[in-house]
């Protein structure tokens, strides 16, 4: 028994001393000279991943000292990487960044460069756009495109059902609705399952409810306390109560298979989706029409009437980098690249997001990205996704209230107390 | 579980051996080198990849911690007091418990009726048996995706129920909560049925002949043969069975988050999700931590007692006694 003891105690210690040798690479590399960055992207299919290879490419070509490592990862593998990678002693160097609360979180690694200086010179054309990268007026990433959520809808389905113009009010809505149900249609598909969607639907409720005070107060001090919220979510049960769903709807996935919402959308099955800009390529994978975006159309969410929010603000989010510190002054350079006119063309052209630079709107893809950059860019408002803007814990859990309340589970007073609950650290 | 069993031949000889009476000092040098040896790589492995993660586990679990940063926020059990007393870990254990039980009380007979069946001489068996076995060769996300599409309202579960004249049988599958952890429960036995199949059919290869044959001398009827014979002689393999089955119920993951995230409303939310959704998705990694302890002690605990009063019959002399 001793000497397996002995045993033992040699073999922690030789652990010890690989863990050691391990963890002691990585040097510093902010100052001048060939740097090698590892860049973390969330683009894992074409054409994107291509394009992406492409513009460290080009940057290379044009900045000898700088190279790339580039590892594409799923957006969920974000979740589980990034603490684990900020936790240790080689994270990358740029890394999607999805801003807000996020962010805020993962600043307290001590990990994430402030490029405030680096980027002054190249953020301005990037407006109200930048402002979700930043904490506390400091700037801790870029977007490179933006997005935006609204009304996606068959233009074949609402001449169906006799509706002539796309609602512009919630009255409007309504009707729609009573008419696309009077045709035995399903009005709106909406992925239940992945609780994100039925978020949209808050979220857009409390922006039309909420002026724009209240919303920025809210989302600094992480609470829905402000009456409107609540008023917002009695707006949403309404809305529930005339039942604008298709059949099971809380176990629908938004985008797996035709069977999805946005399948259901694509295939003609359901009218409307409230879904992002990035429906439609969503959409075309799950659909062998190859017209298809010639049927879809697109609207804003509508005017709720007694609402303080203005009618025109939006609710949309984006994707960004940050930087790690390690070598920050490259990366932010790289950024400055990727947020310039001429990228942004070419971003724009492959109809993925929304351009963060004005100049490249004109090239996008099909006439509703036009319409949807145009009405993002008038917006006098852009609120963060709520989830995003909330610290994560807080984020989720006001989505899983949300989800919940879709479920029948609760009413507008829980989703309110889900956020203050969350904030407080009880689970 | 391995190492241990791998180790035994070892160990037996040399605390026996000086007991016995003077080996040669070189002898026992020599055994301890192989000890090190060949318990090395398993001992550096097991210590790694298992103990410390549980120590680490432990610890953070201490924490309030979103995993990013020092550990600064010191909460002692707190996270522990949190999980029990929250409504959905509770709901969340229930459902463990509750398909631990209908895999018990479904499963096992329907697995022991299929193998008798299929053991026996019948044209095509061959097949027969492939047909059973395949799902449980295909990858978890994959049946999960596959049942996510097919348990859609208007999808291929419906059309079949509807086709064969049963359309009053049509649910919301995935949508009532009601209704979900029942759904998720026939995928489950759909997809491990086969895994129970081929271990009583290993098991009934194992009862000799002979002993049928002479149950059959002394007029047993087909029904008394299996009930006093086969049955007490498939006894271990039932057992072992069992044990996989419950720790595979209570560690459930996979098809539940794929299929529904554990909703809808918490409907179908089993400990491993309520784990990865509080620590992955919300960043609150020491009461994921937490989380994954108690889930570690439930599994350990069930173990160890069905360890010692069900499987110790089994594996008397072949486990314990080497040990002592």
């Amino acid at each position: 028994m001793r000497s397996v003891h002995k045993l033992s105690v040699a073999l922690a210690a030789a652990a010890t001393l690989v863990l050691a040798a391990c963890s002691g690479s990585g040097g510093d590399a902010s100052t001048n000279g060939p740097v090698t960055l590892t860049w973390w992207h969330n683009r894992t299919t074409e054409p994107m991943k291509t394009i992406w290879q492409q513009i460290a490419d080009d940057f290379h070509k044009s900045h000898q000292d700088v190279s790339f490592t580039i590892e594409p990862l799923q957006n969920e593998q974000f979740q589980t990487k990034m603490p684990l990678a900020l936790q240790g002693s080689t994270p990358p160097d740029i890394f999607q960044q999805w801003g807000g609360g996020s962010l805020k979180s993962q600043l307290s690694s001590g990990k994430i460069a402030d490029i405030t200086q680096a980027s002054s010179s190249w953020i301005g054309p990037l407006g109200q756009s930048a402002k979700g990268w930043q904490v506390d007026g400091k700037q801790y990433g870029v977007p490179y495109q933006m997005h935006a959520v609204g009304f996606w809808y068959r233009k074949d389905l609402f001449a169906t059902a006799g509706i002539t113009t796309p609602p512009s009010t919630l009255d409007e809505l309504n009707a729609a609705v009573a008419k696309l149900k009077a045709a035995n249609l399903v009005p709106i598909a909406v992925g239940g399952k992945d609780r994100w969607p039925d978020a949209f639907y808050f979220n857009y409720f409390a922006i039309r409810q909420c002026s724009v005070d209240a919303l920025k107060k809210a989302v600094e001090k992480t609470e829905l306390a402000d009456p409107c919220f609540t008023k917002a979510g009695e707006n949403l049960k309404a809305f529930l109560d005339t039942k604008p769903f298709q059949d099971g709807f809380v176990g629908t996935p938004a985008q797996q298979g035709a069977g999805s919402s946005a399948g259901m959308l694509a295939n003609g099955q359901a009218a409307m989706e409230l879904q992002g800009d990035w429906n439609p390529d969503v959409m075309q994978a799950l659909s062998e029409d190859k017209a298809l975006d010639s049927k879809i159309g697109w609207f804003p969410f509508p005017s709720v009437p007694g609402g303080q929010g203005d009618p025109k603000a939006v609710l949309g989010g984006g994707d960004g980098f940050s930087c790690t510190s390690r070598a920050a002054k490259a990366c932010a350079d790289f950024l400055g690249h990727l947020v310039g006119e001429e990228v942004q063309k070419k971003l724009a052209a492959t109809g993925s997001g929304l351009p963060v630079h004005p100049a490249a709107v004109a090239s996008l893809k099909t006439e509703t990205h036009k319409q949807i950059a145009e009405y993002t860019a008038n917006a006098p408002h852009l609120q963060f996704y709520l989830d995003i803007a909330f610290p994560t814990n807080v984020g989720q859990a006001l989505n899983d209230a949300i989800a919940n309340f879709f479920a029948g589970q609760g009413g507008p007073d829980t989703i309110v107390q889900s956020v203050t609950k969350a904030a407080a650290g009880n689970k | 579980m391995s190492t241990a069993t791998s180790a035994r031949p070892l160990t037996a000889p040399s605390s026996h051996a000086p007991r016995a009476g003077g080996t040669p000092r070189r002898s026992r040098t020599r055994t301890r080198l192989e000890l090190a040896l060949l318990l090395a790589p398993g001992l550096v492995l097991f210590v790694g990849f298992v103990l410390v993660p549980i120590g680490v586990a432990a610890f953070y679990s201490l924490y309030s911690w979103n995993g990013f940063g020092p550990l600064t926020d010191f909460v002692g059990l707190d996270n522990y007091v949190d999980a029990f007393s929250g409504d959905v870990f509770q709901s969340a254990i229930a459902h463990n418990l509750i398909i631990a039980a209908l895999t018990i009380i479904v499963q096992l007979p329907l697995s022991i009726s299929l193998a008798l069946l299929l053991n026996r001489k019948l044209r095509g068996r061959t097949f027969l048996r492939m047909v059973v076995f395949a799902p449980y060769v295909l990858s978890e996300a994959v049946t999960a995706v596959i049942w996510l599409l097919m348990l859609q309202p208007g999808g291929f579960v419906d059309q079949v129920l509807r086709g064969a004249g049963l359309g009053w049988a049509v649910q919301q599958w995935l949508a009532d909560p009601k209704i979900v952890l029942y759904s998720l429960f026939v995928v489950i036995t759909w997809k491990y049925i086969g895994f129970g199949v081929i271990l009583l059919l290993a098991g009934l290869q194992g009862i000799p002949a002979e002993l049928r044959e002479a149950a059959a001398l002394d007029g047993a009827s087909s029904w008394q043969t299996t009930r006093h014979v086969v049955l007490p002689l498939l006894g271990p393999t039932i057992r072992v069975w069992i044990f996989l089955a419950v720790i595979g119920s209570l560690q459930l993951f996979d098809l539940v988050w794929i299929m529904t995230l554990g909703g809808p409303a918490n409907a179908s939310t089993t400990m491993a999700t309520y784990l990865i959704d509080h620590g992955f998705k919300r960043y609150e990694f020491g009461f994921g931590s937490a989380v994954a302890v108690i889930l570690f002690i439930i599994c350990f605990t069930f173990a160890l007692l069905y360890q010692r009063f069900a499987l110790r019959r089994d594996t008397d002399g072949a486990l314990t006694r080497a040990v002592n």
